[in-house]
């Protein structure tokens, strides 16, 4: 672990330099696995934040409550540190320019870390493929990555629209009410265009907004989904 | 392998360590995972059917298959994201059964599923009281976000292979991978030997 990158009160990125790396798709995740003195060993899954262009490895981590893994990635692991990965995983949730668009990524919280790595991969490839990010937080604070985000939104290939669900802060031009139909309806791209649809973030989120998109008449094998979280530890 | 300084873990006391595969954890809750929407079949137009390497296909609409003796059964369950959760209880119908008729050359299934999913399985993995198509869980019907109207349970590998919304059996005579199976996921998936991912 080389740096780590506060990115809100509860979640960092982990900047991992990685011997043999042997690259990743954009969209992909790896498996951290921890060693405790006496062998006890944990290992959960985290979608990789940088795109397969970047020279470092970043993971974006947020802390869960009662986790086991994120409050030690989060608040324990320093600088210097070592951390055992396996991966690349996953070949489904990916984004490549071959597989076109236009694209429609809809992320809920931290669900943003997969499409951070695919916006950084259009970018450093050139890619011409439009763009749109509906990117749902709680409030301001807990929004990832706004300033590179408001950054590649400058780009004429990419839209990005946020919504804060919580708390806005005065003047707040962004939408400000939880995902529904007419939100993704609003920001998507019309049913003409084909468009290919990732969806990414808490269980409940991702079954709103599939099932928005499905009743919009968007079909189901052009909306590919991760969900993760609530597994109520 | 790097320890991890100061790491201790949150180790449940609670459960029989016996009963976790390695690499896995207990949880108390039921996540959620699935590569795409959510389908709803409406009942009036499920059936299940079993296919492929037989004479003539078999089908159930979903009265019929309602009708077919169930069995209860509480098994562990095994996800490859890493969370095991123990003692679940479901009723449906057991491999056997739906298997009785069937004259077969066979050696491997292809479970599919509304939506599109696949997996693939040995048919010696299927029968001998080793899987089923359950439709209830916790005593409920089971909801379609866990696979509902009703999805196959074959507890004793991961749990990918226990296709949500299962709509029927495809009897091969060749193995053919499933969806995550073409993605780099384990083509057989024993938690016990952590079969996660190809070459595993």
């Amino acid at each position: 672990m080389i740096d780590l990158v506060m990115e809100t009160p509860r979640t960092k990125s982990i900047v991992l330099e990685v011997p043999d790396w042997h690259g990743h798709r954009a969209g992909q995740h790896v498996d951290v696995r921890l060693t405790a003195d006496d062998g006890y060993q944990a290992q959960r899954s985290y979608s990789i934040a940088s795109s397969p262009e970047d020279t470092h490895l970043v993971l974006t981590v947020e802390r869960l409550e009662n986790g086991e893994v994120s409050p030690y990635l989060v608040d324990e692991l320093g600088t210097g540190d070592e951390l055992e990965l396996r991966g690349p995983v996953g070949g489904y949730f990916v984004w490549e320019d071959a597989l076109g668009g236009p694209l429609l990524l809809i992320a809920g919280g931290s669900g943003v870390v997969p499409f951070r790595s695919m916006l950084r991969h259009h970018r450093a490839i050139g890619s011409t493929v439009p763009v749109r990010l509906l990117d749902s937080a709680r409030s301001l604070s807990d929004l990832l990555y706004r300033t590179e985000l408001m950054r590649i939104g400058a780009s004429s290939e990419i839209d990005i629209c946020f919504t804060l669900t919580r708390a806005q802060p005065e003047g707040w031009r962004g939408y400000a009410r939880r995902i529904d139909r007419e939100l993704v309806n609003e920001v998507g791209w019309p049913l003409r265009e084909h468009p290919l649809v990732y969806v990414c973030g808490p269980t409940g989120f991702v079954e709103t907004a599939a099932s928005a998109l499905v009743a919009l008449g968007h079909q189901p094998d052009r909306i590919r989904t991760e969900r993760f979280g609530g597994t109520g530890m | 392998m790097p320890l991890s300084r100061s790491f201790h873990g949150r180790r449940r006391t609670d459960v029989d360590s016996s009963r976790i595969p390695p690499g896995q954890y207990v949880t108390n809750g039921f996540p959620v995972l699935s590569a795409g929407p959510t389908p709803h079949t409406p009942l009036a137009d499920w059936t299940f059917t079993i296919r492929g390497a037989i004479d003539k296909p078999i089908s159930w609409t979903w009265e019929e298959f309602r009708a077919l003796p169930s069995e209860t059964v509480t098994v562990d369950i095994h996800c490859v994201t890493k969370w095991s959760k123990l003692d679940t209880s479901w009723r449906g119908v057991s491999l056997d059964t739906l298997l009785d008729d069937a004259q077969t050359s066979a050696k491997y299934v292809l479970a599919f599923s509304d939506g599109g999913y696949t997996t693939n399985l040995p048919l010696d993995d299927v029968t001998g009281g080793k899987a089923w198509v359950a439709y209830e869980y916790g005593g409920e019907p089971l909801v379609s976000e866990h696979g509902g109207p009703a999805r196959l349970l074959v507890p004793h590998l991961y749990f990918w292979k226990s296709a949500k919304w299962v709509r029927g059996l495809e009897l091969r005579d060749h193995d053919e991978p499933g969806f995550w199976e073409g993605y780099g996921y384990h083509n057989y998936g024993d938690p016990w030997k952590e079969q996660r991912y190809a070459g595993d």
